[in-house]
C-alpha cells in the first residue's frame, strides 16, 4: 500500500514518520528544497500548556495532548525542548479575571500544575517583568523548541524508516477514479496513492480544491517578531504572555532554547493572495516593541539581532480542520493548522494514522518490527565536555575547526548538516545554528558556502540561500 | 603549556604586539582563528595604509605582510585556526585541529577587533531575500574569493568602508545606484567622498535611510526614504531603486565576548576600556585595536598594540608600577581613548567629536589647543605632554566650539 504527505512542515514530517512506523510505502512531497521552511520556520516555538483553547475545539482536544508527548518525542528524535512554564499576567482586577477563566479552561482541557500567582512570588520567579504586573497564571508544563528541528528530525528518523523524500516538486493535481485519488501529480512526476494525507499548511486549501474535496478557505494571518541577543540570556526564564484580548494571544516576551530573547507576534489578516510574503512592517515591529515594553521595561532594541515574520494558516472558524473527506474516500486533510499547531501535531500525527486511517478509513496496518523510533542529532561539539572533544578532534580533526563564531559550530558540522540533506544556506542554518548569532554571517557566511561547494562538487556561484532564485554571488571578479 | 605573554587575533594591533612583547623579551604566543593573519587588512586591497608608520602608502596585505615579515625574523609564529573557546583567570582554553590545550598565561594581549552591524539589527522591514551584504562580506566575496555579489548595488552608509565598497563595486563592473546615508553629512573621510563617489559619478542621498525590502527569493527593489532629525522616515518622500544588491555599511562593533565578564567597557567606544599602556581593568589583560575603539588609520591600531604588547611583557616582568588616573570625557567629546592614564609612559589620546565644528579646542587637564574642521569621522590623535598632566587626580577630555 502506498501513501503520500503533501507538505513537509511539523505535521507532514510526523504525520510522514507516524506511518513508516506500518508496512506502506510513504512518500512526502515538499515543494521547498529543504523541510520545514513553511510555517513551522518562523513561529513563537512555543509548545503551549493547552488553556488557551475553549473546550468544544479541535485545538483543545489535541493541544494539551500534544503537549504531554513533546518530552518523549523529543528524546527519540533528539531535537531541544525545554519544558521552562508560562505566565499569563494581569496588571489589574480585571485582567484577573481573565486568568480565572482561563485557569478553569485549561482545568477543563486536562492542563496539569495550573495556579495563579501573586505579585512578589511572580516578582520572584521573573524579576524583569513590569513591577505594575498584580497576577500570573503560571502553567509549569507550557514548553519550548526548535520548530523546525522538529520536522527535520522527524523527516530524519522517517527516511532511515524507509520514508522516500520528494524535495523540490509542487503538486499540481491528482488524478482520480471511483471517487479515490489515484495518483499525485507534481510539476516533475506522478505518484501512485492509496492514501494522501493533505499537510500543506497555507495551501491545504489548495490541494483540496486540486483534489476536489471539502476545505475551509485559509487566509494568512500575520505574526512579526524581533529576536534579541544571546547577551540577554535569563531576561525571562518562561514564557510571558499578556491577558489575552479576543483577537490573540497577544504579543509576548520569551526565551529561545538557545538563550536569545523573542518578541512578538503581531496578529494581522491578510488577503489570500499574500500567502507567500512574511514581510515586516514599521508599524508591526513598533507594535512588538511598545506591547513587550510594557511586559518587561528593560528590554533594549540595541540588541536586536534581526527581524521576521511568520502567517498562521487561519481559518474563518479560527479551528482546525481534520477529518477524512466524505467524497474523496482515501483523502485526509490537515488544515488550517492555525496555533497552536506545533504543539498538536505529534497528537495529530497519532490521530490521523490511529483513527482516521485505521478506524474510519478501515485500513488494516501492520506495524513494522525494524520500525526505530530514534535519531542521534548532529553532536555539538562546542558543548561537549573538553575530554570528550579533545577525543572527536582526534578521531576528526574538523572537530576541532570552528566556522561560526558567535554560535560555535564546527566544520565537522556543517560537513554533517550537508550529508543529511542540507543543499542550502538556510539547510546549513536550520540544521547548525551557523549564521543564526549575533553577527548573522558577517564571519562564516563565505566560509559556509565554499564549505558548500567544495561537499556538492559544484561553483559556488551555484549555492543559494534557500530558494532556486535565491543566488547569492553572480560570477567571478576575473577570470 | 605556559606562555608570558599569549596574544589574541593577529590583525594589526596583534601581530604589533607580538612583535613587541618578543623585543622586550617575553615568550610570545600569538593565536588567530582565521586562516592567516592580517585580520581586516587581508581584505582592504586599496592604497591608503602606513602613511604615518611608514611615511608610505601602501594596501592593505602589503602593510601586514612587512609586521608579518618581522615576526619571521623575531620567530614569531602565529597558530592559525586557532579557537579561543574561554578565558579563566590567567588560563585560555585554545582550540584547533591538533586538539584542546589549556594555556596558562602571564599576561594576555586581547586584540580581536570589531565586527561589522548586521543588516539584522537595522530593523529595516520588508521581505527577507538574497543579496544582502555587510560591507566585509562584499568585500571579502571581491577581493579574497573573486567573485562578484551581483549586478547593481545600492550601499547604506557612508562610512569609509561604505565609501571605498561602492567604488570597488563600480571598478568592477557593478552599477552602483548611490550610497544612502541617514545623517546629514557623510560618515565616512572627505577624502573618500572626493575619491570614491565624486570621480565615479555616484550619488550621496543624505538624510535618507532605506525604508523597505523587497524581493520574493533575490533582492529586486529597496524603498528609500528622507528622514528626519530623529532618523523617522518622511513620508512622501519615498523613491524606489531596482537593485539586487544591498551593501550595508552601517557600523563596527568591537568584539567583547571573550572578556565580557572580565574587564571593564569604555562607554564611549562600546570596547575594552583600558590605560595608555593598554592595561585594561584586569591587570593580566591588556588590549588593542578595534577591539578597544574603533579607528580611522591601522597605523593608529600599530602603535596602540606595540604599547601593549610591550606594557604585557613588563607587566610579566613585575615592571608596571604606578597609580592611575581617570580620563573623563567631557563636553562635545562622542569617544574618548584611553581612560586612564598611567605616568609611565607619555599619554596619547584618541577622540571623536559629538557632531561637526569649524573650529574647536581641544582641553585636556591643562592642555588647550586649536583644531580647525572637526568631524566624527575623523579621529584626532593627540599626544599630551606630561607636564600638563602633572598634580592631577583626573583629566577631563571636552571640546569647546570657538566662533
Ligand atoms: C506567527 C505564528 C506563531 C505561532 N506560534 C505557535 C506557537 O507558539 N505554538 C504552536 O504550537 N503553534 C504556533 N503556531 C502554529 C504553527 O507554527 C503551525 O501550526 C505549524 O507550523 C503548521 O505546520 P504545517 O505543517 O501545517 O505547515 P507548514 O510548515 O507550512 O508546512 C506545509 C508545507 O507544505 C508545503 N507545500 C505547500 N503547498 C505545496 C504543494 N503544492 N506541493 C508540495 N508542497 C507544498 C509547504 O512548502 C510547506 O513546507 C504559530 C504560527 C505562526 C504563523
Ligand atoms: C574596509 C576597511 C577599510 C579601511 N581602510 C583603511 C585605510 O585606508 N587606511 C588605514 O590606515 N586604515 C584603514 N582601515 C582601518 C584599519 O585597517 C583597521 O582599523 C585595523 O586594521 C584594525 O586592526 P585590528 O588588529 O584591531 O583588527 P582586525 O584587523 O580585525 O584583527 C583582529 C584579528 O583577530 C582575529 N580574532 C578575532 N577574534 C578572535 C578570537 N576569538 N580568537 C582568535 N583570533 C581572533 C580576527 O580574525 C582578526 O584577524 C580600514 C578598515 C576597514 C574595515
Amino acid at each position: 500500500m502506498k501513501a503520500v504527505v503533501i507538505g513537509a512542515g511539523v505535521f507532514g514530517a510526523l504525520v510522514a514518520r507516524e506511518l513508516t512506523r506500518y508496512d506502506l510505502e510513504v512518500t512526502l512531497i515538499e515543494k521547498n528544497l529543504d523541510v520545514g521552511w513553511g510555517v513551522t520556520k518562523a513561529n513563537s516555538a512555543i509548545v503551549h500548556a493547552g488553556y488557551d483553547d475553549p473546550p468544544e475545539t479541535v485545538r483543545a482536544r489535541f493541544c494539551a495532548k500534544g503537549n504531554a508527548m513533546y518530552e518523549e518525542l523529543s528524546k527519540e528524535l533528539d531535537f531541544e525542548f525545554k519544558r521552562v512554564g508560562s505566565f499569563v499576567v494581569a496588571f489589574n482586577d480585571e485582567e484577573l479575571k481573565e486568568l480565572e477563566r482561563l485557569l478553569k479552561q485549561g482545568e477543563k482541557n486536562g492542563v496539569p500544575g495550573l495556579r495563579i500567582l501573586e505579585r512578589d512570588e511572580l516578582l520572584s520567579m521573573e524579576p524583569s517583568l513590569n513591577p505594575e504586573i498584580k497576577y500570573a497564571l503560571y502553567a509549569p508544563t507550557a514548553g519550548i523548541t526548535e520548530p523546525w528541528m522538529v520536522a527535520i528530525a522527524a523527516v530524519e528518523n522517517a527516511v532511515k524508516n524507509g520514508l522516500k523524500l520528494v524535495l523540490g516538486e509542487r503538486v499540481t493535481g491528482f488524478e482520480k477514479a471511483n471517487g479515490r485519488v489515484k495518483k499525485v501529480i507534481t510539476d516533475k512526476n506522478e505518484y501512485e496513492a492509496d492514501i494522501v494525507i493533505n499537510c500543506a499548511g497555507l495551501y491545504a486549501d489548495e490541494i483540496a480544491k486540486m483534489a476536489g474535496v471539502e476545505y475551509v478557505p485559509i487566509h494568512p494571518r500575520k505574526g512579526e517578531y524581533i529576536l534579541l541577543d544571546k547577551k540577554l540570556q535569563g531576561l525571562v526564564r518562561r514564557v510571558i504572555f499578556p491577558a489575552p484580548t479576543k483577537i490573540s494571544k497577544g504579543i509576548l516576551v520569551l526565551p529561545t532554547v538557545d538563550g536569545g530573547i523573542l518578541l512578538g507576534p503581531t496578529a494581522e489578516d491578510l488577503p489570500q493572495d499574500m500567502k507567500d510574503r512574511p514581510i515586516t512592517t514599521r508599524e508591526g515591529l513598533e507594535k512588538v516593541r511598545s506591547f513587550t515594553k510594557r511586559l518587561v521595561p528593560s528590554i533594549d532594541l540595541s540588541l536586536a539581532i534581526k527581524t521576521f515574520s511568520g502567517l498562521r494558516p487561519e481559518s474563518p472558524q479560527k479551528d482546525f480542520f481534520i477529518g477524512v473527506s466524505e467524497s474523496v474516500k482515501n483523502f485526509v486533510n490537515v488544515m488550517a493548522t492555525r496555533s497552536p499547531g506545533l504543539t498538536a501535531a505529534p497528537a495529530v500525527a497519532k490521530y490521523v494514522v490511529e483513527e482516521l486511517i485505521q478506524e474510519k478509513m478501515k485500513l488494516q496496518l501492520m506495524k513494522k518490527e525494524s520500525f526505530d523510533p530514534h535519531r542521534e542529532g548532529i553532536k555539538r561539539y562546542a558543548s561537549l565536555p573538553l575530554e570528550e572533544w579533545q577525543k572527536e578532534i582526534e578521531k576528526d580533526p574538523r572537530a576541532g575547526r570552528m566556522v561560526c563564531f558567535c554560535n560555535e559550530v564546527t566544520e565537522k558540522e556543517i560537513v554533517e548538516a550537508i550529508r543529511r540533506g542540507a543543499r542550502t544556506l538556510d539547510g546549513i542554518k536550520f540544521r547548525t545554528r551557523a549564521m543564526f548569532g549575533r553577527c548573522q554571517g558577517g564571519f562564516c557566511m563565505v566560509k559556509i558556502m565554499k564549505i558548500l561547494a567544495r561537499e556538492l562538487g559544484v561553483d559556488i556561484c551555484e549555492i543559494r540561500m534557500n530558494s532556486k532564485g535565491s543566488w547569492v554571488v553572480n560570477g567571478k571578479v576575473r577570470e | 603549556m605556559r606562555v608570558d605573554v599569549m596574544i589574541i587575533g593577529a590583525g594589526a594591533a596583534g601581530m604589533a604586539a607580538a612583535i613587541k612583547a618578543k623585543e622586550e623579551g617575553a615568550e610570545v604566543l600569538l593565536v588567530e582563528r582565521d586562516d592567516r593573519t592580517g585580520g581586516i587588512l587581508n581584505q582592504c586591497i586599496h592604497n591608503g595604509f602606513g602613511l604615518h608608520y611608514f611615511k608610505q602608502e601602501l594596501t592593505g596585505p602589503e602593510y601586514a605582510e612587512r609586521f608579518q615579515e618581522k615576526m619571521d625574523k623575531l620567530g614569531i609564529k602565529a597558530v592559525t585556526n586557532a579557537y579561543v573557546k574561554q578565558i579563566g583567570n590567567r588560563e585560555v582554553i585554545l582550540v584547533t585541529e591538533k586538539g584542546i590545550e589549556r594555556i596558562e598565561v602571564g599576561a594576555l594581549v586581547y586584540a580581536v577587533g570589531a565586527r561589522e552591524r548586521p543588516f539584522g539589527s537595522l530593523m529595516i522591514p520588508g521581505d527577507r531575500p538574497s543579496g544582502i551584504f555587510t560591507a566585509g562580506v562584499a568585500q571579502r566575496l571581491i577581493n579574497i574569493e573573486n567573485h562578484l555579489p551581483g549586478k547593481r548595488a545600492l550601499i547604506l552608509g557612508s562610512g569609509d568602508i561604505g565609501l571605498i565598497m561602492a567604488r570597488r563595486l563600480v571598478l568592477e563592473g557593478m552599477e552602483v545606484v548611490g550610497v544612502v546615508e541617514r545623517l546629514p553629512y557623510p560618515g565616512g573621510l572627505l577624502r573618500n567622498v572626493v575619491q570614491c563617489l565624486e570621480d565615479y559619478d555616484i550619488p550621496l542621498y543624505l538624510s535618507s535611510t532605506v525604508v523597505e525590502v523587497r524581493g520574493r527569493e533575490r533582492l529586486e527593489e529597496v524603498v528609500v526614504a528622507k528622514v528626519d532629525e530623529s532618523f523617522n522616515p518622511i513620508p512622501g518622500t519615498e523613491k524606489v531603486f531596482k537593485i539586487d544588491t544591498l551593501v550595508v555599511s552601517a557600523g563596527l562593533i568591537p568584539q567583547l565576548k571573550l572578556v565580557d565578564s572580565l574587564v571593564n567597557k569604555n562607554p564611549t567606544s562600546k570596547g575594552v576600556a583600558t590605560s595608555n599602556i593598554g592595561q585594561t581593568s584586569t591587570d593580566w589583560i591588556f588590549s588593542a585595536g578595534n577591539c578597544t575603539a574603533v579607528f580611522d588609520l591601522v597605523d593608529y591600531v600599530t602603535y596602540e598594540g606595540e604599547t601593549a604588547g610591550k606594557y604585557a611583557a613588563k607587566f610579566v616582568k613585575g615592571e608596571v608600577k604606578g597609580g592611575r588616573i581617570p580620563i573623563k570625557p567631557g563636553k562635545n567629546a562622542a569617544v574618548v581613548h584611553p581612560l586612564w592614564y598611567i605616568p609611565i609612559e607619555p599619554l596619547t589620546l584618541y577622540i571623536r567629536v559629538k557632531r561637526p565644528m569649524e573650529k574647536g579646542r581641544l582641553v585636556a587637564g591643562k592642555f588647550e589647543r586649536v583644531f580647525e574642521d572637526l568631524v566624527p569621522s575623523e579621529m584626532l590623535r593627540v599626544r599630551i605632554p606630561d607636564r600638563y598632566l602633572e598634580g592631577l587626580d583626573e583629566i577631563v577630555v571636552s571640546i569647546e566650539e570657538v566662533i
